[in-house]
């Protein structure tokens, strides 16, 4: 008998009091995070200012290793965003009721990841101010953007899945917003969220055009877990570098992304249940499924490699088979391969055990490896690709600023900002959805 | 919307399911309820029709790829063509991409503006909110609303049968009639 999604049978009445009334004015240490988050905030529109003001030669991209942080960093991030769409979309489609209590945070967690990802090819643009020529429009200069180059496809790709996951997750947010707006007291805050609100009232005339609006973005967003994260993978795999030239990027790429996603679930959802005392909502049920996704994606990445070695050795080609079996595990930032094996693949493993799955703790460290490892591996694949290309005479050192980690830091700092500010101002458990769950395990119950 | 009328509101899903039964029994036609989610079976009981916004997000995706192939195809083929690899300049697979990303992105926007607009919202202010203890409609009351429009509609007679039904509660909506 498996646990239970929902720890007894709460009341609408006590899910209402405890879902909306977690939304509450922080004591001092939650007022001290959102203060320290504030000041890496800070810190980053320092550096990013200074990079836009002077330009990227104060990163420590150089030739032939052009790409490295601003890309690992947005590969990194926007592949984090995926486990929120897949969590919010694909389950939903596949009426997977564990998805309930916690859609809502992980697609906060998705919106967030991605405004960071974005930040990074912006500013890699050197110039970020003309990004608006990535559009068609009929320019005096005569010419057009290159369609036929995956760099234009990424751009459509992520701001589609931006608005699309802007859109989802406004539309999921609005009954919520609808009872903070009935329960909350005071003058002015049940006007903003009565604002924010547009007017919601939970009529039946609404909820049909609603199930459908959501379940079209649902089945719209669905596609795009898969297609983003291919279309990045798309600006390695149609480039010749050794390393790079590989048709299972796309499959791969998007493994690894709902891979690192989930470990981030993890690493919010363990202490947000903590925090907010959630124990009831999100049960050790919760935890055990999102480290077997962790096992099942965890085990496509690592199939990948060893794709990815085997078509090295296949191809016959003496740079590609340089490049998997003596550069990455023995050269320069060797050490960040082997990082990479040993949180992705090795720290892996202990999700076998029942009981590591269902530890908080457990959860939380092992994923925390996770997302280490899918950064070194992100590093791998970027930077030492490019620092041992063809010809020797050619090959590069690389090695990353002050700015380039005060970048990589500031991203950190925004994303936990936003997400503690989601925290404190909004509804962040969909608690129409939980009290529909219970009225049907209720009914369930009642026929059993 | 409901600008007049009487509501009630009932303690469980299945007061509610009981009594919207009942009023369709007695042949009441303009029924909305208030819940504080969907609940399962309510809208074939209030004989709801089906929303047709599928009808309307699917051609607008269609279009949104159209659009996004036709500019691809026009920049890069026709009025600039473009030789990447030797390949010709109308190669489709490499327009593929983007003619998928702006389906979804037209088709994702328009299921969104479309709920809005048959929901007739964003509406701030209705009568209905100015009802007090209305905003347990998104707690734990379930309403059922009797349009003023109804025909069956009855100022007096409606509200008393309303609350036979078990309402815990029966409120006019709107301004009050003048009696005769």
């Amino acid at each position: 008998m498996p646990d239970p999604l929902i720890v007894g049978r709460p009341s609408n009445r006590e899910l209402t009091e405890q879902l909306l009334g977690i939304v509450r004015p922080w004591g001092a240490s939650g007022k001290a995070a959102l203060a320290a988050c504030a000041l890496g905030t800070l810190w980053l529109g320092f550096a990013v200012t200074l990079t836009v003001a002077t330009g990227i030669g104060l990163w420590g991209n150089n030739i032939p290793a052009a790409w490295a942080f601003a890309i690992i960093n947005f590969v990194w991030w926007i592949g984090i965003g995926h486990a929120g769409t897949f969590i919010s979309a694909i389950l939903l489609l596949l009426e997977q009721s564990w998805r309930t209590s916690i859609n809502r945070i992980v697609e906060a967690m998705t919106l967030f990841a991605v405004m960071q990802a974005a930040l990074f090819p912006l500013l890699h643009l050197g110039r970020p101010w003309f990004f608006y020529w990535l559009i068609p429009y009929p320019a005096t200069m005569g010419v057009w953007p290159n369609f036929k180059s995956a760099l234009p496809w990424d751009a459509a790709a992520v701001f589609t899945y931006f608005t699309i996951s802007l859109l989802f997750w406004y539309l999921g947010l609005l009954p919520e917003l609808a009872a903070m707006r009935d329960y909350v007291g005071g003058r002015w805050r049940p006007r903003i969220y009565g604002v924010l609100a547009l007017g919601w009232r939970g009529s039946a005339h609404d909820h049909r055009h609603y199930r459908l609006a959501y379940g079209l973005l649902a089945g719209l967003a669905t596609p795009l877990v898969v297609s983003v994260h291919s279309v990045v993978s798309s600006d390695f795999a149609i480039g010749i570098v050794p390393g790079w030239h590989a048709t299972i990027f796309p499959p791969y790429f998007v493994a690894g992304a709902i891979y690192s996603g989930f470990a981030m679930v993890a690493n919010l959802l363990v202490p947000i249940r903590r925090v907010f005392g959630l124990h009831n909502v999100i049960t050790p049920r919760h935890f055990d499924l999102v480290a077997k996704m962790l096992l099942v994606t965890g085990w496509i990445v690592i199939y990948s490699y060893a794709t990815e070695w085997f078509f090295a050795w296949f191809s016959g080609e003496p740079y590609e088979f340089y490049q998997s079996f003596v550069a990455r595990p023995s050269a320069t930032g060797a050490v960040v391969f082997w990082m990479s094996i040993v949180c992705n693949v090795l720290v892996l493993q202990m999700f076998w055990s029942r009981r590591a799955r269902r530890n908080p703790y457990a959860l939380w460290i092992g994923s925390f490896f996770i997302q280490i490892g899918m950064w070194s591996e992100r590093f791998v694949i970027v930077v030492q690709s490019l620092e041992r290309d063809f010809l020797p005479s050619a090959w590069r050192g690389y090695a990353p600023t002050w700015v380039d980690l005060s970048i990589l830091g500031g991203t950190v700092t925004f994303f936990l900002l936003l997400f503690l500010v989601f925290l404190r101002w909004m509804p962040f458990i969909p608690m129409s959805e939980l009290k529909e769950l219970v009225a049907k395990l209720n009914r369930a119950e009642r026929k059993a | 919307m409901m600008r007049t009328g009487c509501v009630a509101e009932f303690a469980s899903e299945e007061a509610l399911l009981e009594a919207a039964r009942a009023m369709r029994a007695r042949d009441y036609t303009r029924l909305e309820a208030y819940t504080p989610y969907p609940v399962e079976g309510l809208e074939q009981v209030l004989a709801l029709k089906r929303s047709w916004l599928n009808w309307l997000v699917f051609p607008v995706a269609m279009s949104g790829a159209g659009l996004g192939y036709l500019i691809q195809c026009y920049v890069n083929a026709i009025n600039y063509p473009l030789n990447v690899g030797g390949r010709p300049p109308h190669s489709w697979p490499a327009f593929i991409p983007i003619t998928f990303e702006t389906s979804v992105l037209l088709g994702g926007v328009s299921a969104f503006v479309l709920f809005f607009l048959l929901a007739r919202l964003p509406r701030l202010w209705q009568p209905i909110f100015d009802l007090p203890g209305f905003s347990s409609a998104s707690d734990n009351g379930f309403w059922l609303g009797i349009d003023g429009r109804d025909p069956r509609f009855h100022p007096e007679r409606t509200p008393i049968l309303l609350a036979n039904l078990g309402a815990a509660r029966v409120d006019r909506i709107g301004p009050r009639e003048e009696s005769p």
